[in-house]
């Protein structure tokens, strides 16, 4: 199934939720929508999934358009976050419920539906759990059941909305794993929401960064890593070092910073912001430089250190304990970014208010 | 869960069995003693006489009117609980903070003030009685106007057992549902209805026992006329006026045992809730 979302809007009441969404997704494509909080992401979902509806725009799902189809034609498979199973029926039954409730004309016979379930809970790996009830199962447990649940009508798109929130590290490692088998067994087009990057990079064909009710970037881990598409997008993915810096051929200087490791910019001359992760920043001895080891840290593997200015920036700096340079507080370093991003210093003051779209036509402030 | 309170053994014992005592006795007292004594006097005159105080055609009528407009009542106080909390608690609309403190009305105000306003609404003399009569349509001292008032009286039992537990269950489920292809009347038989289904049985049994039991809204506009549209209660006042006082225990005690068992129903359910 190729889904195509266009210009699609939302508000509840006078705030926006979504401000013009287009986004394109191939027949058994895996993208993951990763973005902070509030960002619009369950919205998106719910509106994919018929529970909402847009104020404006466009959702076609092979040709046909969905906006004009009530939820329970769609054929979604929609994973809550908080699971939903129902805490009435065993996970047999909760896992039959979208085969049970079809039409008497379409609703296959009971010995079918069995053999569907047992088959899933194979699948799940919970054969075990078939007579439980829900409060009976751990989280884990729960997320695959309500997986299988929507799994069992053979869903045209898949939808899960945080599927590992609630779940410890080691258990969502486990199911990442578990839910990438079954989209390659299943081959169902499935979009992800997350708030997790790793989770995001790992699991997904493609992953689509949102920032308030906006598509910030769509793309690969390595792109979107290397070349953040705004300063949303950089602060997202952990730049949080930015430092004011004068570009010059394309190139970012500030006193104490050697940015030759960066590719040069196609950007005009004059004042930007360059964006940093303070994972990807090497320290050079230069009592030239302003900045000063302050403070450092070790958790056992980085080593967090802390360079001062005179007038007080700090900027944090972690280096791998095994490979970092023995390094003397009170002493000079040069800062030397290995990767970073640079943005002029307009677009910058932009990415707090909303972008205006133009086929929006938003009023700008 | 349970709580048990822990008593520090070396502290005196004489506190909290002071406590126990006093409230046993106080229970004993104002509730089991005056229960006991609605059965003592009912059989004062023996088996026989309470046999032909219950069958006196007065009272048989009196039950069965009461178990009329239970009957009445309760099925329609379920329907319009459900439908109540459901949109209190799935919708935002206007007037839907109105709705919520409209459904409280009536624990907050006298039934005997509800019997009163009805009287005036729909009453030879009232807002609508012209034209009720003018249509021979009979609401006060008849049948209606009982159903009415204690429609009116056991309206929120149910809403507000039911409230709660659908806010917190929240629309998850119903619309996890939805996308599984369920049909509205198959979403609220299949989930939302099995959800709330001890809330609801408990709410009926309250609201069961309360128009069983009701009396100062009916005894307003049903006029006691014997045989006709005296309930249970006020049947027994009748009698207790006429100075048969044996015969007004016996009727009573047939209320006490629809009570009782009320009581009984109602922890089964409790119990089954907490479990
Ligand atoms: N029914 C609603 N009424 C009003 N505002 C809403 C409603 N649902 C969502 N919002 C608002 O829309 C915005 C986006 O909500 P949404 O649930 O889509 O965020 P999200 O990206 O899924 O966030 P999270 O990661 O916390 O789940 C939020 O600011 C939220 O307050
Ligand atoms: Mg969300």
């Amino acid at each position: 199934m190729t889904i195509a979302i266009s210009s699609l809007t939302k508000s509840f009441g006078p705030t926006a939720v979504l401000r013009g969404i287009d986004l394109s997704i191939n027949d058994g494509e895996l993208v993951a929508l990763l973005g902070p909080s509030g960002s619009g992401k369950t919205t998106l979902l719910k509106i994919i999934a018929g529970l909402d509806w847009p104020d404006a725009g466009g959702l076609v799902v092979n040709g046909q358009n969905w906006l004009d189809l009530p939820a329970q034609k769609r054929r979604i498979g929609f994973v809550f976050q908080h699971y939903a199973l129902f805490p009435h029926m065993t996970v047999r039954d909760n896992i039959a419920f979208g085969l049970s409730v079809r039409p008497r004309a379409e609703r296959p016979g009971k010995s079918v539906i069995a053999a569907k379930v047992t088959e899933l809970l194979a699948l799940l790996q919970i054969p075990h759990l078939a007579d439980r009830y829900p409060t009976q199962l751990s989280g884990g447990q729960r997320q695959r059941v309500a997986l299988g649940r929507a799994l069992a009508i053979e869903p045209a798109v898949l939808l899960l909305d945080e599927p590992f929130g609630a779940l410890d590290a080691a258990i969502r490692r486990d199911l990442r794993r578990w839910l990438r088998e079954v989209h390659q067994q299943t081959g169902s087009t499935t979009l992800f929401v997350t708030h997790d990057q790793e989770e995001a990079f790992e699991l997904a064909d493609r992953v689509v960064v949102m920032g308030e009710g906006r598509i910030e970037q769509i793309g690969s881990a390595d792109q979107i890593h290397d070349r953040p598409a705004s300063p949303f997008v950089a602060r997202f993915m952990g730049a949080v070092v930015e430092l004011p810096v004068t570009l010059r051929a394309g190139r970012a200087e500030a006193a104490g910073l050697d940015a030759r490791a960066l590719e040069r910019r196609a950007m005009a001359d004059g004042p930007a912001q360059l964006f940093l992760r303070p994972d990807a920043i090497a320290l050079e001895a230069d009592p030239a430089s302003p900045w000063v080891l302050a403070h450092k840290s070790s958790n056992g593997a980085m080593i967090r250190a802390s360079m001062r200015r005179a007038d007080g920036t700090e900027v944090p700096v972690d280096l791998l304990r095994h490979s970092a340079p023995d390094l003397t507080l009170g002493t000079a370093y040069r800062l030397r970014p290995l990767t970073g991003a640079v943005f002029a210093l307009d677009g910058i003051a932009q990415s707090d208010a909303p972008r205006p779209l133009p086929i929006l036509k938003e009023k700008r402030q | 869960m349970q709580a048990v309170a822990t008593v520090n053994p070396n502290q005196s014992a004489l506190a909290p069995r002071l406590l126990i005592g006093v409230a046993v006795a106080v229970t004993l007292l104002i509730v089991v003693a005056p229960l006991a004594y609605i059965f003592a006097r009912a059989f004062a005159e023996g088996w026989r006489v309470y046999a032909a105080n219950l069958m006196h055609p007065a009272t048989v009528h009196a039950i069965w009117l009461t178990s009329i407009v239970a009957l009445i009542v309760v099925p329609i106080n379920i329907a319009f609980g459900i439908a109540a909390a459901w949109a209190i608690a799935r919708f935002r609309f206007w007037g839907r903070g109105i709705l919520v403190t409209a459904i409280e009305i009536p624990f907050s105000i006298s039934p005997i003030i509800a019997g009163i306003c009805y009287l005036l609404l729909y009453g030879r003399q009232g807002l609508l009685g012209p034209w009720l009569q003018a249509n021979d349509l009979q609401v006060m001292f008849a049948l209606p106007g009982i159903v009415l008032v204690t429609m009116f009286v056991t309206a929120p039992f149910v809403a507000r057992e039911v409230l709660p537990l659908m806010q917190a269950q929240g629309s998850e489920q119903e619309q996890a549902a939805v996308t599984l292809g369920a049909s509205g009347w198959q979403v609220f038989t299949r989930v939302t209805l099995p959800n709330i289904r001890w809330a609801l049985l408990y709410g009926a049994v309250l609201c069961t026992a309360r128009a069983v039991g009701e009396f100062g809204g009916v005894s307003v506009v049903s006029g006691n006329i014997r045989g006709q549209t005296n309930t249970l209660p006020l049947h027994v006042e009748l009698l207790f006026n006429d100075l048969n006082a044996t015969g007004a225990f016996a009727a009573a005690s047939v209320l006490t045992l629809l009570a009782l068992v009320a009581l009984v129903v109602k922890a089964a359910l409790e119990a089954r809730r907490g479990a």
